[in-house]
């Protein structure tokens, strides 16, 4: 379980920036926060413990009556994007319902983490976008005649059927993506906005989760 | 690029640098910062301006020499902080943007003619040898 706090942001779009000797570094730009903690679930109450984390607002208009209602029992404005972020219970104790939290308190310059939104919908696509065949022309997959094709699906009396999970066409994009182990290139305090190095899922403007990453080991907290 | 928005904006801004006006076709002296192993020194790349390509932050301009009969071209990140100074040299007369068919010309045929635009000298007088680190203004 990733033991590392998170935050919700929005993805700002991709840049570079120079480094100190003047290397390029090819960046994602993310609002990351502030984020405010709407609720704490714990293993007494909820089964298991999380915190609740909101980000950006939402009219009043547009929030369903029981979501409100909750929003009111903790005394918050309602927040655009609501996630949960599961956490040890001892690590959950240390914040508290209605507390903000910023880019720099969670954030630090050259540490790693795991970015995760809803990458751009491609609709119904073809394998050679999809599974990336590479179609006639060259070898593989035992296409020929037709360029875009996905050819052969499979044998022939053994097995006699296809095997579940082939690749074929459907739908591509559009759902959850992860990227591991992204660095943090630069930390803009004053912004509360992050540089993370290499790309992250998702259009400009999208929201995504940012945690520190899950297969680094952790360092010595803080 | 034409839809990046005020945040990145921001964020490029303060790693871009003033760049002296110079255009396809100039003869330009870059004065490049070299890393070898320790030691930084810097080495002077004179060429032909053959290529700008724009993209704020990300914008290159290629740079041709023809060196011991070999052409050699290099690509410069043109808001680079290893580039030290860009000296303009000479400025050509050109009709195009992207000079690429001085590739297939050698000698005599690879020269292009003096600009005579208003105030092209004055612009090489000016810019001689004067460094253009001006904005110093990085974060951190």
């Amino acid at each position: 379980m990733n033991q590392n706090l998170g935050l919700i942001g929005k993805k700002l779009g991709n840049t570079q920036i120079f480094l100190e000797d003047g290397e390029v570094a090819r960046v994602t730009a993310i609002q990351t926060g502030p984020c405010v903690v709407v609720g704490i679930r714990t293993p007494e109450r909820d089964g298991y413990a999380a915190l609740q984390l909101g980000f950006g607002q939402k009219r009043e208009k547009l929030v369903r009556k029981p979501e409100l209602g909750a929003f009111k029992k903790v005394g918050q404005a309602p927040s655009r994007v609501v996630k949960e972020f599961r956490l040890p219970a001892d690590k959950c104790a240390n914040y508290e319902v209605g507390q903000t939290l910023s880019t720099g308190e969670v954030f630090t310059e050259g540490q790693f983490v795991d970015v995760s939104a809803t990458s751009k919908g491609r609709g119904f696509t073809g394998v050679m976008k999809r599974h990336n065949f590479s179609g006639a022309g060259t070898v593989g997959h035992g296409t020929h005649e037709y360029k875009r094709h996905g050819g052969s699906i499979g044998m022939n009396m053994t097995p006699g059927r296809t095997f579940k999970g082939m690749k074929m066409p459907g739908q591509h994009g559009s759902k959850k993506v992860t990227m591991l182990n992204l660095k943090v290139v630069r930390v803009l305090n004053d912004e509360g906005i992050i540089l993370v190095a290499g790309g992250v899922p998702g259009p400009k403007n999208g929201h995504v989760t940012v945690r520190g990453a899950v297969k680094k080991k952790a360092k010595a907290e803080a | 690029m034409t839809t990046s928005s005020p945040q990145i904006e921001a964020i490029e801004a303060a790693y871009k640098r003033e760049l002296p006006p110079f255009r396809v076709g100039d003869t330009v002296r870059v004065h490049f910062r070299i890393r070898e192993g320790e030691k930084e020194r810097i080495q002077v790349f004179e060429g032909v301006v053959i290529r700008r390509n724009s993209g704020g932050i990300g914008a290159t301009f290629t740079v041709r020499k023809v060196s011991y009969g070999v052409g050699v071209e290099r690509i410069f990140p043109a808001h680079s902080p290893r580039i030290e100074t860009i000296e303009i040299t000479a400025r050509g007369h050109v009709r195009r943007a992207k000079l690429y068919f001085l590739r297939d010309l050698r000698g005599k045929k690879a020269r292009l003619r003096a600009s005579r635009r208003h105030g092209a000298d004055e612009v090489v007088q000016k810019f001689k040898g004067r460094s253009t680190q001006g904005k110093k203004k990085r974060r951190r």
